[in-house]
């Protein structure tokens, strides 16, 4: 039967083009392949090629015609057999719109779209008997307990094994699993990460241990265009449920490619989780809840806190959910809003306050994304003052981010603009008297709460 | 690339019986018409952004495909769809995913570069070249570590044989004797840069050897050369020798993308591929030698324009995705 040939789309933003020359006249044969006519679009010229084998009818557009619009007939293909004739019907009879039904719709109005309810914040569960741990011993036992729970949970990266651990965290973990399930890498984080990745999207649960963040850059790629992305690209069916942790942000005197915390770098992103523990029970709970989450999940850990003791529960199906924060002290005056080391900078602050009278509460996020907005919101409803403490940069850091919410979700009970306190907007220098003025100090809390008070 | 077919060639006369041949020739054409298909939606407008065709380069994934079996892995970049054809992925639901309709693979949320197939362990389908290498090395080791015999196949370009990545994996795969086949399908041009300019390797099929990677150079225009070398690449594999390399010698007739003019080469070289190396026309002639009748590829092409005409027809006529489809798939709900 005849056909029309339509004016073909030759790019992703073509909508109109120029038809230069026709290289096949009316009553040439044409096969699959051959070249039909060339055409100018605002980029390039470009051949256009035959997909069906045929004879050319007619053409219907004449050389040097300009502005012609994708799927405008502009030449008429008959059948072995058929007479010109044919050209004629199929011309008479076409409706060009047909093969153009791609309606051109404004996307979704995103404030018609309904997103996903916040998880709902909820007292803490009480867990009982606690005894003093390390963060280290708590991410440890974390990993030793899922390890036991689930024979698809292994642990790759360097150093994990034989050398049981850069910082110690694996410690005794290849005693007891094998070499198997506790899998030493060479230095090559793109390549382990990816093939990490692509077992995570068959089924396993790889927790992939940066020896420390700054490493993870190496890697980004996958964390965020193979691990978070896919479940979506993939209409759901493929999820990658795997776990990147290590060590972030500044540990001492080790520079500016070692000193930087990566929170709001991955809390950019849709598709992961992002938590970040304190305290060794933040670190156990957190750190099992990433293990068992279907989701990718970067645990922010920090090599300083990693040697400090804090009480952590000794129940052993204790677990933390992701996405909750805790109020670390209670308090009416102001909001101090932390994650990470971060929060004992907050707590230290609030007690100076509290000699002067001020009373500070203080969340301790535990989770970046998503984020427990309805305990910040309901606490700054409360304080009617806002700080967030950080150890990152400023610039669209999460201090932004929090100050935001509070701005966005609480404007009204406000009584002081809300306030950042950041690591400086600089690489982390050596010297440790320099070292030391670049990082957040309780002092600067403090002194953003005495300004808040006084404006 | 020479004229004779290479070492790995047919010295032996045809090593597939007909049905397989039969097989063989029906896939190749089910992948050539509906790439032609689909360039022809995209031409009206109906496939949007980026479509890469893999015209020119059957005899590659269907060769391979022909010593695959259940539960074997596959991963490519972003000229997937032949692959996909080949992994048992249908062809409405690929074509659909190419118009972004709801009946699509991904239901629209993918498009022609990012499909998936948990059922048929197709693993993608991804945008950034060289990154299925190391996710595709883990697919090996998923293998690995299930104690299986399955194997993982990982189609790459010759381009992406110059990212970094594919050495940390193929040193990844040998460390841990990974069932691995890295199919290296050299069409010559990295978009507009051959492989001349691209490459101080000038034989890519060595580029395993410091890690002690087997490989074959290999005439990726011939199936039964590609079957031959597929089924040793397998058996390497299979009985847990570790990675196996293939360099796949073809060619793609059209451009990059579609948006490409491919002026970086001759049309005369694209003519000559297609009049001398055409993978289906060689086919056809060595089974038309070995006394198949005329009729049998009639009916064939019949056939196999009915399926794409389905698909096409499909997927045009599948829903667009509904609003609310957005936000799902963002996360897992635990």
């Amino acid at each position: 039967m005849a056909s029309l040939i339509l004016m073909p789309a030759l790019s992703p933003t073509m909508t109109e083009g120029t038809l230069a020359r026709w290289v096949k006249k009316a009553g040439e044969a044409v096969s699959a392949g051959d070249v039909i006519a060339e055409i100018e679009t605002d980029k390039a010229t470009m051949e256009v090629e035959a997909v069906d084998e045929g004879v050319i009818g007619k053409t219907l557009v004449a050389e040097g015609t300009q502005n012609i619009a994708v799927n405008t007939p502009i030449a008429v293909l008959l059948a072995e057999g058929e007479d010109a004739e044919a050209a004629d019907t199929v011309t008479r009879s076409a409706d060009p719109a047909a093969g153009a039904s791609v309606a051109i719709e404004t996307p979704a109005d995103p404030g018609i779209v309904e997103a996903p309810e916040a998880v709902q914040a909820e007292n803490d569960r009480d867990w009982g008997e606690t005894s003093e741990i390390t963060v280290r011993q708590a991410l440890r036992d974390a990993m030793a307990a899922e390890l036991r729970r689930d024979e698809d949970v292994f642990l790759i990266g360097e150093e994990v094994a034989q050398y049981q651990g850069a910082y110690k965290v694996s410690q005794g973990l290849l005693d007891e699993f094998g070499e198997k399930r506790i899998i030493d890498t060479p230095i090559t984080e793109h390549g382990f990460t990816g093939m990490a990745v692509g077992a995570a999207l068959t089924g396993l649960k790889p927790i992939v241990e940066f020896m420390t963040m700054n490493f993870s850059l190496q890697a980004v790629d996958h964390i965020i265009n193979s691990a978070a992305k896919t479940l979506y690209m993939s209409g759901g069916q493929m999820g990658c449920p795997i776990v990147f942790r290590g060590p972030n942000g500044a540990a001492a005197r080790v520079g500016a490619q070692h000193s930087q915390c990566f929170a709001s770098w991955f809390a950019h992103i849709p598709g992961l989780k992002v938590v970040a523990p304190w305290s060794a029970a933040d670190a156990k709970g957190l750190l099992r809840a990433a293990i068992r989450d279907p989701n990718p999940v970067i645990v922010l850990e920090n090599e300083i806190l990693y040697g400090q003791k804090f009480p952590c529960p000794v129940d052993e199906d204790f677990i933390l959910p992701i996405g909750r924060a805790k109020i670390e002290r209670e308090g009416t005056d102001v909001t101090l809003v932390a994650f990470s080391i971060m929060v004992g900078v907050a707590l230290e602050a609030a007690a100076i306050l509290a000699e002067e009278g001020i009373s500070a509460e203080v969340i301790n996020l535990r989770s970046i994304r998503p984020l427990d907005t309805e305990t910040i919101v309901r606490s700054v409803k409360k304080t009617n003052r806002i700080v967030s403490v950080e150890e990152g940069w400023p610039v669209a850091g999460i201090g932004a981010e929090i100050c935001t919410v509070a701005v966005e979700q609480a404007f009204d009970w406000l009584d002081a603009p809300p306030a950042r306190v950041c690591g400086l907007d600089l690489p982390m220098p050596y010297a440790a008297n320099l070292e030391k003025l670049a990082l957040p100090k309780p002092d600067w809390v403090v002194d953003a709460v005495r300004k808040q008070l006084r404006d | 690339m020479d004229e004779t077919p290479s070492a790995s060639g047919r010295s032996n006369g045809p090593a597939l019986s007909p049905e397989t041949m039969k097989r063989a020739y029906r896939d190749m054409l089910l992948v050539r018409r509906f790439e032609e298909k689909a360039g022809q939606l995209y031409g009206m407008g109906l496939i949007g952004g980026f479509c890469h065709l893999y015209i020119g380069q059957e005899a590659v994934v269907v060769g391979i495909g022909l010593n695959m079996k259940q539960g074997d892995k596959s991963i490519t970049s972003y000229r997937d769809h032949g692959q996909m054809l080949v992994a048992g992925m249908t062809p409405r639901g690929v074509m659909a995913e190419l118009t972004g309709r709801s009946g699509g693979y991904s239901r629209g949320k993918g498009g022609s570069m990012h499909m998936f197939s948990r059922e048929k362990e197709f693993y993608g389908g991804h945008g950034i070249v060289g990154a299925q290498v190391a996710l595709g090395t883990g697919l090996a080791f998923a293998n690995k570590y299930r104690g299986t015999d399955e194997v993982s196949i990982v189609y790459f370009g010759e381009g992406a044989s110059a990212q970094g990545q594919v050495y940390e994996s193929f040193n990844l795969a040998a460390l841990h004797k990974l069932p691995c086949i890295y199919v290296i399908e050299n069409n010559r041009y990295g978009m507009g840069t051959s492989i001349e300019r691209a490459s101080a390797s000038k034989d890519l099929s060595r580029n395993g050897e410091p890690w002690g990677i087997a490989s074959r150079k290999v005439d990726g225009m011939d199936i039964f050369a590609v079957h031959e070398a597929a089924q040793e690449a397998v058996e390497h594999c299979r009985s847990g020798k570790g990675p196996f390399l293939l360099e796949m010698e073809t060619y793609r007739y059209r451009g990059h993308s579609m948006s490409d003019p491919a002026k970086y080469r001759q049309r005369s070289e694209v003519e000559e591929m297609r009049r001398t190396r055409d993978p289906i026309e060689t086919l056809k002639a060595e089974m038309l030698r070995s006394g198949i009748e005329e009729s049998v590829f009639r009916d064939i092409e019949t056939d196999v324009k009915a399926i794409v005409a389905d698909a096409a027809e499909f997927a045009q006529t599948s829903p667009e995705p509904e609003h609310s489809e957005l936000w799902t798939d963002i996360l897992v709900e635990a």
